[in-house]
């Protein structure tokens, strides 16, 4: 349940073992670093470490790496001093290679610091906020799956070019919630919207009640929800129960398939929301989705597929240049594409941001969805270059300026 | 609360001894390193520090603080912002995170000494929460996120900090200073005033002293070295946030403190090792059991086990050691 | 029309609400006042014990079919007996010694219960839907008021109004309170006063139990629902008076109303009003607001 130390002993031809003396003792080890029991449990947690597990027996039988593979994980309880405490004790101490996954954003950013002083590897896939290839930025870190901007630019514009021009917000208050109304705030106001006033409740909330009053009060058409996991579930299950909806419509600006399973489509349905994975999209997600869900019985997040992407992209990049250093591995990941289930032709900027197509879906009716999960109409791609900041508005030192 | 305090019957060969004891723990402690996994020994130093800290007030003075996290995280948040905002060099920033927590101190001692028994342990508690609060809505702090990216510095100015190594023997130098201190009070004349305020507050005040005087500088001293521990650990992991004046963390030291032994020396740091082995070692393993056998030990310690590990030993050796509770 | 700035719409709104959770103050309150009162016992392990009540409830849903009223009644049965068992075996053992010993044991009694109950249920904890009677709500012209929310606040003061009527205007009550200040001397007069302190103790937590099916429907019934409450819950005895049952349950809705207040005002501040006011309270009311001069 929390920590699983698995060795797996690669299947050695011994003529190679010599040669490439030069993966750090021989052994890839690679840390997920999860939320296994609070409020996003479901989004990441778990099913990350199944993803985590599945790319490394996949990329064992099928490119026969030379050096042995190891997996740690942990739970951080979306805190970021534990995080901060498990990453150094990782690379200080387990001569741990990678952390890996990191949602809620003071663990992504308190472990991507960690990850430069200490010269390993930062792979972000659950956290949301920019920050982390903006003002926190450095070079060992890649958010891989999506961030606030992606889903705020997606959902926001297309709420509030279908009509919905007042807007109020209730978001979490931590940088990941200010981060995702300061990105929703601006598409509203581009798109000739406007924001009659936010309130900040405490994270992880419960009751929230007092707060969605003072959104029925402000005779905004749009609640926009800057929060996600748990916290979106129960905003949404509350404003049912205190008359704000239907009145008014909730915008859920993060929201991912699990919480649309929980809540089911009576409720949802007709809701915008964007992501980086939709599992019905193609027969090549299908495929991966259904030997996803043989192991874990849930469909698969985005945030668990772009874990499974990220680890494999990272294992490919060690065992084409046959060293695990940081900077080498970091250098081969952004110059390599990204081809897979998740994302085709993607590619990691020197902000650390891997880019790829988004996807603007909208919540079937239930008498439209025909099997388990099948939850979306795809609305629309969000090609790439579209979808995630422009590197000219970025805020990372990183990056050249022009 | 309970008085073991092991007062050895005068004599050269017993000082000979006791000076080959703690020149004994001093060798284990510049040696450890080598063999243990440094940052988590700083750690146990960090909260031995902060227990022995909290025993001063409750095991010597006899009132029980449920708000101590406030002085060990505030000094953390002041350690850090000013290390990381301005530079300061670690000395001086841990001196200012305890100058803060001593003021705290003060405020405390000052509000909750007019009370007594739990109405003071209620009074410290809702301080606390203020602190809280505080750390939680002052931007400076970061509020959920931490403070996070604490530069270790060089100490006074050219030592850099940065290795893990370097950073134990500065943390265990301080340990050692702060303990001392601890000692030296507990067996001056105003630890012998504060011990007999304890057994018989009445009496005390027949003999003319003044109560609340002693009492506040109880607090004041608890509070500052509570402050050191607390900046000291802010620069090792180079981080402070809302756990470090969470009052679970207020909850955690007395437990140290009751599992080590209340009103001994060694028992606090005792307590404190033992949590941190503990934390350490199951956290992975079996997760949310780790808030069971904390509890577990509690009710334990309580029922059966009042003295502490380092009480019951001394017991043991047969030193005047009255059961706890009056 | 606006009061203070706010509409009076929204005044009203939020002042509702905090009545509501007012009422949840009141009732853990209650049981707290009462073990404290009677018995001067500080019973930390109260926040667990309500965690403990609303988990029967869902619990008891889920795999025994147990419905919401049903488990109204049966909470608090089966808390109050743990409650029993906890006081026979431990806390008896205690009343010789210092306040604190019992302060720590239940705190250490809490902190197991919400281990357990973490490790099988995470911290996001489940959701419970309220019973189909007092499911939707009502119109009030300035807030939409879910029927469940105001039943909560009819059931809250019910068994508050109760408590403190049994307590202090029936002989039984008369008896408990002669029994914890004299309890040689009732005891000499042929009343079997371990027993009843053993009860009083099983009542204080069934009420707890009884707050936490309340709460079930409205907060996420998770591991960590008591703990996040106890600090508030104490404050609020304390504030009362701690030996004053009729104090608590003022208090407790006082409080209610003013974070009700403070949400409108100054939103970030509920959440240490009370903090502020304990302190003030302590230091010119020593024994607190209703409390007996000790």
């Amino acid at each position: 349940m929390k920590l699983k130390k698995l060795a797996l002993a690669a299947a050695t031809t011994a003529a190679l073992a010599s040669a490439h003396a030069q993966i750090s003792d021989n052994v890839v080890r690679i840390g997920v670093l999860t939320d296994l029991s609070g409020v996003y449990s479901d989004v990441s947690g778990k099913g990350t470490v199944v993803a985590t597990q599945m790319a490394i027996d996949d990329f064992i039988a099928r490119d026969k790496p030379s050096f042995r593979i190891e997996m740690v994980s942990a739970d951080h309880q979306n805190k970021g001093d534990i995080a901060a405490n498990k990453a150094r004790e990782w690379f200080e101490r387990d001569r741990v290679d990678v952390a890996s996954e990191l949602v809620t954003t003071s663990v992504a950013l308190a472990v991507q610091k960690i990850a430069k002083e200490k010269n390993r590897i930062a792979l972000v896939s659950g956290a949301a906020s920019t920050r982390v290839t903006n003002e926190d930025c450095n070079d060992v870190t890649v958010h891989w799956t999506y961030d606030t901007y992606a889903v705020a630019n997606g959902t926001a514009k297309a709420v509030t070019k279908t009509g919905g021009k007042k807007w109020f917000f209730l978001t979490a208050d931590y940088a990941f919630g200010h981060s995702l109304e300061a990105d929703a705030s601006a598409v509203v106001k581009a798109n000739g919207g406007e924001v009659l006033g936010t309130v900040r409740h405490p994270f992880p909330g419960s009751d929230f009640s007092s707060f969605l009053l003072k959104a029925q009060g402000s005779g905004a058409q749009i609640i926009g929800l800057a929060n996600a996991g748990g916290d979106t579930i129960n905003s949404i299950k509350q404003a049912a129960e205190f008359g704000v909806t239907p009145k008014q419509s909730l915008a859920g600006l993060l929201m991912f398939i699990t919480d649309v399973h929980s809540l089911g489509l009576k409720v949802t349905q007709n809701m915008y929301l964007t992501e980086g994975f939709y599992w019905n999209l193609n027969d090549e997600t299908r495929a991966w989705s259904k030997r996803f869900f043989d192991v874990h019985k849930r469909m698969p997040t985005m945030v668990q597929a772009g874990q499974y992407s990220s680890v494999m992209h990272y294992l490919k990049a060690v065992k084409a240049i046959g060293t695990d250093d940081t900077a080498k591995v970091m250098t081969q990941m952004k110059k390599t594409p990204v081809n897979d289930f998740f994302a085709k032709g993607g590619t990691i900027r020197d902000d650390g941001r891997m880019v790829h197509d988004m996807y603007l879906l909208q919540v079937k009716k239930p008498a439209e969805s025909t099997t388990p999960w099948d939850y979306y109409h795809v609305r629309a791609t969000i090609p790439a270059a579209e979808a995630f900041q422009p590197l000219s508005a970025s805020k990372c030192p990183l990056v050249a300026k022009k | 609360m309970n008085t073991t305090v092991s007062t050895a019957p005068a004599g050269a060969s017993t000082t000979n001894k006791q000076r080959a004891g703690w020149l004994l723990l001093i060798a284990l402690g510049l040696l450890a390193p080598m063999a243990v996994y440094p940052t988590f020994l700083m750690k146990v130093l960090c909260f031995a520090l902060f227990a022995s800290a909290f025993n001063l007030l409750l095991g010597f003075a006899g009132l029980l603080s449920f708000g101590h996290a406030a002085f060990f995280g505030g000094s953390a948040y002041v350690c850090a912002a000013l290390a990381k905002n301005y530079g300061l060099s670690p000395e001086l920033a841990i001196l200012a995170g305890a100058a803060f927590a001593a003021v705290l101190g003060a405020l405390f001692g000052w509000l909750s000494i007019r009370r007594s028994g739990i109405y003071l342990t209620m009074i410290t508690l809702a301080l606390a929460q203020l602190v809280f609060f505080f750390a939680v809505q002052l931007p400076f702090t970061g509020g959920e996120d931490g403070l996070q990216g604490v530069p270790r510095g060089a100490l006074l100015g050219f030592i850099p900090l940065a290795d893990n190594q370097s950073m134990y023997y500065f943390v265990f130098a301080v340990f050692c200073a702060g303990f001392w201190l601890i000692h030296r009070t507990v067996h001056s004349p105003y630890g012998q005033v504060l011990k007999a305020i304890r057994e018989n507050e009445p009496r005390a005040i027949s003999l003319g002293y003044d109560v609340a005087r002693y009492k506040l500088m109880a607090f004041v001293l608890s509070a500052s070295m509570a402050g050191v521990a607390g900046a000291l650990k802010a620069l090792v992991f180079q981080l402070a946030s809302l756990t470090d004046v969470h009052w679970h963390m207020s909850g955690e030291v007395v437990l140290m403190t009751l599992l080590g032994g209340l009103g001994t020396i060694f028992g606090p740091a005792v307590g404190a090792f033992t949590i941190v082995v503990l934390e350490n070692e199951l956290a992975d393993k079996v997760g949310p059991w780790v808030t069971v056998i904390m509890g577990g030990i509690f009710v334990v310690c309580v029922l059966a086990f009042r003295r502490g590990l380092v009480g019951e030993l001394l017991a043991l050796r047969g030193d005047k050691a009255p059961p706890g509770g009056h | 029309m606006t009061l203070f700035g706010v509409s009076t719409q929204a005044l009203f709104g939020q002042l509702l609400l905090g009545l509501i959770n007012g009422s949840f103050y009141a009732v853990l309150s209650l049981g707290l006042a009462v073990i404290f009162g009677l018995l001067n016992i500080i019973n930390f392990s109260h926040g667990a014990l309500y965690m403990i009540g609303a988990f029967i409830a869902l619990l008891g849903l889920e795999f025994l079919g147990m419905n919401y009223w049903v488990a109204l009644a049966v909470a608090p049965v089966v808390v109050g007996l743990l409650g029993v068992v906890i006081e026979r075996t431990m806390l008896r053992h205690l009343y010789k010694l210092d306040h604190l010993y019992g302060l720590l044991l239940t705190f250490g009694l809490a902190l197991i219960a919400e281990g357990v109950f973490r490790y099988f249920f995470g911290v996001s904890g489940e959701s419970y839907s309220p019973p189909e009677a007092l499911q939707g709500g009502v119109d009030l012209g300035f807030m939409f008021m879910p029927l469940y929310r105001g039943w909560v606040v009819v059931a809250s003061l019910t068994a508050c109004v109760a408590t403190w009527y049994v307590i202090e205007k029936t002989p039984l009550g008369a008896t408990l309170r002669a029994a914890t200040e004299r309890p040689q001397l009732v005891q000499a007069l042929g009343i079997n006063v371990p027993v009843l302190i053993t009860a009083t103790y099983g009542v204080g937590v069934a009420l707890a139990a009884f707050a936490g099916v309340l709460a079930a429907p409205i907060m996420q019934v998770n591991p960590v629902m008591g703990s996040n409450l106890i600090i508030v819950v104490f404050a609020v005895v304390v504030i009362g008076g701690m030996g004053s049952i009729a104090g608590s349950i003022v208090t407790g809705l006082a409080l209610g109303l003013i974070e009700g207040l403070c949400k409108l005002l100054y939103a970030e501040a509920s959440a240490v009003v009370i903090f502020v006011i304990m302190i003030i309270v302590l230091l010119v009311r020593p024994a607190g607001l209703f409390g007996k001069q000790a």
